[in-house]
């Protein structure tokens, strides 16, 4: 008797240490996994935290474009030759280069918004009347930049390249020469998408991302808690409710494409609403993260003791009282917590985005919710799509950038969780 | 017995009470008159209906969906199930002390001065600070907590919360107060307490109490209401009932031979 107990408790403990080795292994596993995706992540994203720049000098007329009191005139500084006057410059670097054809090659190793770019330094800089000289630094081209980094091996043969001998070799004598070097690359931080890498930046996701997600919540927060307010203390049980139950865990399920779907025939063709707009995505968003605040909502009502209520309710407050003043604020972590899920969930969405148009190239930073925007996920996945190396890199940097978002967004759920549970 | 029960005034009548919760009846046809300004102890073993038909005083039942009640029962003479009585107004003439402690999770003040708010009783703060402390000075709590209003209700004793709520329930001034088993989750010193509180309010106020404590009800009510299985068994006198019921099961039940 004694000896079979001895042996059962010994056969218990060894089952359970098991147990525990397989949690800890799945753990660890799931660990080593997310690191290592964020790791490989970050390899291949933190080069475009830098830019290769080159660094000339070139000569503006200032009074071709200002008029006589020093202001910038418009559609005179339009029809400057920008183009030419970097290009005729940075020709002066390398004399020897004489021919159109060996010229075309050359310019192609420094950004084709050059022009541009030192069109926007002079806009900022307060020059002289008349000639003068300018030292700016502009970038190179992104297969020049790819170089820079060692991205760009010249180990593979020369047809299957990107960049040519012989502009490796005007860009190592750039390097010699103390002209060309790796810089903080600022335009990323500050610019929204482009044709050319060295121009494209992520700002222009980042604020689409940020109205459409204000939409997205301003739509489906107070509408979720309203419906499960109802759900919860209104709707008399019977068909009508649980066919409305069985549709919200439904809608849940629902492949987000669908939303998009709906969006574009309902938002769009119906309503009329403009095309690639955070008010638009905004609102597929919110249906989209409806029945996922709504259950959170519920869940979190539930668990609130039926007492407090009660006791509202025996104090002659009507049920919407007893459920605004007393249910609510007690409820308000777990309703908070699905939220901040539902939009996270949003963040990290493209399907539903793609439908609506929210998937076009847009040079500039959105500034309304009706201008045309796109958004982080969509951002990654154009970049991720295009030939060039640099905007690989470029893909890789801002994942990293959307998994920061989400990270801060579940440190803010978190906080405020606890904030509000003190309370209690 | 100074005063003859039924020469009194009746502040609540039920008139032919049936209540159903789905297709059970849990309340079969009761008939019951609550004197004014007494208190009244409704007894009986577990689920017999005295929670039911307390919660039907005051309409609670109605937060229940599948809870149908049909009978009469007047409150001064009108039917509180009448089309023109709303439940909300009614609950707050007819306040309510639950089995556990409830109070909200704010400060002693806020659970007070909800009632009053909600129907607008005091024009500015410093009426409801009175009104707040002498509902406190009533449950007998002022002593007790004047230096902590701001402290949280729920970090109170049990008999604290328990007077808390009796309190929040004077605050709104109610006729009558229905209370389930107030002193179920309480230490014999807090039931004193309550029980003398309770005392001293049946002279202005309305009380109907259950309770599963003999002792408590021969001790603290003026009538007794047996219910037995969804029936009204006995309602007499509480010396009555507790000297020489009438009834076989009434005798059974408060000698302990069941229930
Ligand atoms: N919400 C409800 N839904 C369905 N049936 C209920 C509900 N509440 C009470 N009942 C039933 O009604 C009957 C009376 O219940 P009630 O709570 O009134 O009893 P009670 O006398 O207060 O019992 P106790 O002394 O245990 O509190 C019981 O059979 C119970 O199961
Ligand atoms: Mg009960």
């Amino acid at each position: 008797m004694d000896i079979n107990r001895k042996n059962f408790t010994r056969s218990r403990k060894r089952v359970e240490t098991r147990l525990k080795f397989y949690g800890l292994t799945s753990i660890c596993f799931s660990l080593l996994m997310l690191a290592t995706l964020l790791i490989s992540i970050g390899l291949n994203g933190y080069t475009a935290l830098q830019q290769a720049y080159f660094k000339i000098s070139i000569p503006v007329d200032a009074s071709e474009f200002t008029s006589e009191d020093g202001n910038i005139l418009k559609n005179k500084i339009n029809l400057y030759d920008w183009d030419g006057t970097v290009n005729r410059s940075f020709n002066k670097l390398f004399p020897e280069v004489k021919s159109r054809d060996d010229r075309k090659k050359l310019f192609s190793i420094i950004s084709s918004n050059s022009g541009y770019d030192f069109k926007e330094i002079v806009k900022k800089r307060s020059l002289d009347k008349g000639k003068t000289v300018l030292t700016v630094w502009l970038s190179l081209s992104d297969d020049a930049d790819q170089y820079l980094k060692g991205r760009l091996s010249k180990d593979i043969p020369e047809k299957d390249r990107r960049i040519s001998n012989q502009e490796i070799k005007w860009v190592d004598s750039l390097v010699e020469r103390k002209i060309a070097q790796l810089k903080f690359n600022k335009t990323f931080f500050t610019a929204a998408d482009s044709r050319e890498p060295e121009s494209a930046g992520i700002l222009g996701a980042v604020v689409g991302s940020a109205l459409t997600l204000t939409i997205t919540i301003l739509f489906a927060l107070p509408l979720a808690v309203m419906a499960s307010i109802y759900l919860e203390y209104f709707a008399k049980p019977g068909k009508v409710t649980d066919f409305i139950e069985v549709n919200i865990n439904n809608l849940a399920a629902v492949p987000s494409i669908v939303f998009g779907l709906l969006g574009l025939s309902v938002f769009l063709s119906t309503f009329g609403l403009p095309r690639s707009a955070p008010l638009v995505g905004g609102l597929v968003l919110g249906l989209m993260t409806l029945p996922t605040i709504i259950i959170a909502t519920r869940a979190s009502i539930r668990s609130i003791p039926p007492s407090i209520r009660e006791a509202a309710l025996g104090l002659g407050a009507s049920k919407m009282q007893a459920a605004m003043h007393h249910v609510l604020p007690l409820a308000t972590p777990g309703i908070l917590t699905g939220t901040i899920i539902g939009m996270a969930q949003a963040l990290g969405e493209t399907a539903p985005l793609l439908m609506i148009g929210m998937v076009a190239f847009i040079i500039d930073v959105p500034s309304s919710f009706t201008s045309s925007a796109t958004a982080m996920p969509v951002q990654i996945f154009m970049w991720s799509d295009s030939a060039e190396r640099a905007f690989y890199e470029r893909s890789s940097l801002a994942i990293l950038f959307l998994v920061g978002f989400l990270i801060i967004m579940n440190l803010i759920a978190v906080v405020l969780r606890k904030k509000f549970e003190k309370r209690w | 017995m100074k005063k003859d029960g039924d020469t009194m005034k009746q502040k609540l009548i039920a008139e032919n009470v049936d209540v159903f919760y789905g297709e059970k009846q849990a309340i079969n046809n009761i008939s019951l008159g609550i004197n004014e300004n007494t208190i009244t102890a409704l007894i009986g073993p577990s689920g017999c209906g005295k929670s039911t038909f307390l919660r039907c005083l005051n309409r609670m039942n109605d937060v229940i969906d599948t809870c149908k009640i049909s009978g009469k029962i007047l409150m001064d003479n009108t039917d509180i199930y009448g089309t023109e009585v709303d439940p909300v107004e009614l609950r707050a003439k007819v306040g309510m002390v639950f089995q556990k402690p409830n109070p909200f999770p704010k400060s002693i003040f806020e659970n007070i001065a909800y009632g009053p708010r909600i129907h607008g009783l005091a024009s500015n703060n410093s009426e409801l600070k009175d009104i707040v402390l002498s509902s406190l000075e009533k449950a007998g709590l002022i002593d007790e907590v004047k230096d902590r209003l701001d402290d949280q209700a729920t970090g109170l004793s049990g008999g604290q919360q328990q007077r808390i709520c009796i309190a929040r329930a004077i605050a709104v001034s109610p006729e009558v107060i229905l209370m389930d088993e107030p002193c179920s989750a309480l230490d014999p010193i807090a039931t004193a307490k309550i029980e003398e509180l309770m005392n001293e309010l049946s002279q202005s106020y309305t009380i109907v109490i259950v309770t599963h404590s003999m002792q408590q009800a021969a001790r603290v009510s003026k009538k007794t209401a047996f219910f037995h299985l969804g029936d009204l068994i006995e309602y007499n006198d509480t010396d009555k009932i507790f000297t020489q019921p009438e009834n076989e099961k009434t005798q059974d039940y408060i000698t302990g031979r069941f229930g």
